[in-house]
């Protein structure tokens, strides 16, 4: 789905948001709410331009509109790869997003993320991975690397890969993959407008990600392993 | 290079780091080898697994006062986070939240995200991070220590970022795709990951240093990554929106004051350094005082 459309389904009831480049910022109506929107377009690769255009774009909503909800609708192919980006430090760039997003969190902003294209490794974790809740549309795309290419680096035949990706959801790419494993919270189809409003109405409890993959049977250690890390007795 | 009076932190596993680095016999691990907790997810793919997923967490004493440690194990598999890995990391630091100790210390080393559990791998550095947050925000310093073999890249790069402060090594690398990524997907012309010269100084502690991106450069010694780390406890975390307006007007301004520079030695002499060609060659205490007052 396009972003014109998508916004379109989201905010019936009208929205302003303005498209830049690969980036779109703005605010939408939802059932009587104010929604900030920050996202891109065309699978963009994130680079240090626009990690930079976004967190700005989160810092004025945190500036100028206190506790008002931010949606994230972030298309992304991944963080940018060139020599370039790192020489100037990147991975900076992309920290400062991340810190952005969780310091409107901490302000009282509910941050949503919405998967609505593709999204991959450094593009993924420094924006919607931030989110309070990651939601995705069905044909969304979300993956680290596909399999071809990890069995490369790996030197695992790509036919042992793909006949265990079958049955297990932690390396394969996929949406259903990231719903069991908790990091999606539920995927959206028909009313994204009312699925929406659910989102901003429904309660949060933190990272509820480990507590969601195990329950879904989806990621069976992280949520004890980092428990018992936390209260384990130390001699 | 290392004479004989320092002990060098690159040439050190992770477990010999922690015993240079703590107050001797102050360690105390935390889910140890002996408890056996690996990664399921190597065993399904034939890949030998270790017994500490290949990171060390527990508590103990720097200079008297308690802290969390973590140190990633670049010898098995390169410090990648999976599953297990990430867990460890995330609880150590959601730890502090309950213990209140005067810092945590992250010995980072990593290639980021472990393919073999890619996924999971994703999402657990995704709960670091914001468990790397939390803890700033109950005002608690997390302080990262780059100086390993293998450099802290992927993920582990954006962790770094997030915490209060990097301490690096001329030897430490720091960056988000490794040399060996960009080279694979965009070709050799665009990063010559066997260009060694090139990669120490686009990633390397140097540059890192003076891009702000380190905010102290030391020896390869343990000794100094000890001191530096004591002296970083006393850091009072800031994660305010005039820290992070701050932040980005320094990031705005390294955009437009190199944003066409094509190496590092043009940003070096951007940033007045009087023949920045040197720089590589300069041993650490020649380089600090050769670039004081130098840094963006």
């Amino acid at each position: 789905m396009d972003a014109q459309t998508l916004l379109k389904r989201l905010f019936p009831d009208g929205h302003d948001v303005a498209f830049a480049g690969d980036c779109f910022s703005g605010t939408g109506r939802c059932c009587g709410n104010d929604v900030a929107v920050v996202g891109t377009i065309d699978n963009a690769p994130i680079g240090i331009e626009l990690a930079y255009r976004m967190a700005g774009a989160v810092l004025d909503v945190v500036r100028r509109h206190p506790g008002r909800p931010i949606l994230l609708l972030v298309d992304t192919q991944g963080q940018r790869l060139s020599h370039r980006d790192e020489l100037l430090g990147i991975n900076g760039y992309m920290a400062h997003l991340a810190k952005c997003l969780d310091l409107a969190r901490r302000n009282g902003h509910r941050v949503l993320g919405l998967v609505y294209g593709q999204a991959v490794s450094g593009g993924f974790l420094a924006s919607s991975m931030l989110a309070d809740r990651c939601y995705a549309l069905p044909d969304a795309e979300i993956r680290v690397m596909n399999l071809p290419a990890m069995a490369r680096v790996t030197k695992i035949p790509l036919e042992r890969l793909t006949e265990l990706s079958a049955s297990s959801p932690v390396f394969a790419p996929g949406v259903d993959n990231y719903l069991r494993m908790g990091a999606i919270a539920a995927l959206w189809d028909g009313d994204l407008a009312g699925q929406l409003a659910e989102a901003l109405a429904a309660p949060l409890d933190g990272d509820e990600r480990r507590a969601l993959g195990e329950e879904r049977r989806g990621r069976t250690l992280a949520r004890q392993v980092a428990d018992r890390v936390r209260r384990d007795a130390v001699a | 290079m290392t004479d004989a009076a320092t002990h060098s932190y690159y040439e050190d596993s992770a477990r010999e780091r922690l015993l240079g680095l703590l107050d001797p016999g102050s360690f105390r691990e935390i889910l140890p080898p002996s408890e056996r907790v690996v990664s399921p997810h190597l065993r399904r793919l034939d890949t030998p697994a270790a017994f500490d997923d290949g990171v060390v967490v527990g508590k103990a004493t720097l200079g008297g006062r308690p802290v969390l440690v973590a140190a990633q194990e670049g010898g098995f598999m390169g410090g990648a986070v999976g599953e297990v890995h990430g867990a460890k990391l995330t609880g150590l630091l959601e730890r502090a939240l309950d213990e209140r100790p005067a810092g945590v210390l992250l010995l980072v080393e990593s290639g980021g995200v472990r393919l073999h559990e890619a996924n999971a791998g994703l999402i657990a550095v995704s709960e670091v991070m914001r468990a790397v947050l939390a803890v700033r925000a109950a005002g608690i310093p997390v302080i990262v220590l780059d100086g390993g073999q293998f450099g802290c890249f992927g993920g582990m790069g954006i962790v770094s970022r997030l915490c209060d402060a990097v301490v690096m090594s001329e030897e430490g690398r720091l960056g988000l795709s490794g040399p060996e990524v960009i080279e694979t997907t965009m070709g050799v012309e665009e990063f010559d990951s066997r260009d060694r010269a090139l990669v120490w100084r686009t990633v390397g502690g140097k540059h890192r240093y003076l891009l702000g991106e380190a905010a102290v450069l030391v020896e390869d010694d343990i000794a100094a990554f000890r001191a530096a780390a004591l002296a970083l406890l006393d850091h009072a975390p800031d994660l305010s929106l005039a820290a992070l307006e701050a932040e980005h007007a320094a990031l705005g301004g390294r955009l437009e004051r190199f944003g066409d520079c094509r190496d590092a030695l043009d940003i070096w002499a951007r940033l007045g350094i009087a023949e920045p060609e040197r720089l590589p060659i300069l041993d650490t205490p020649t380089f600090l005082a050769t670039v004081t007052d130098k840094r963006a």
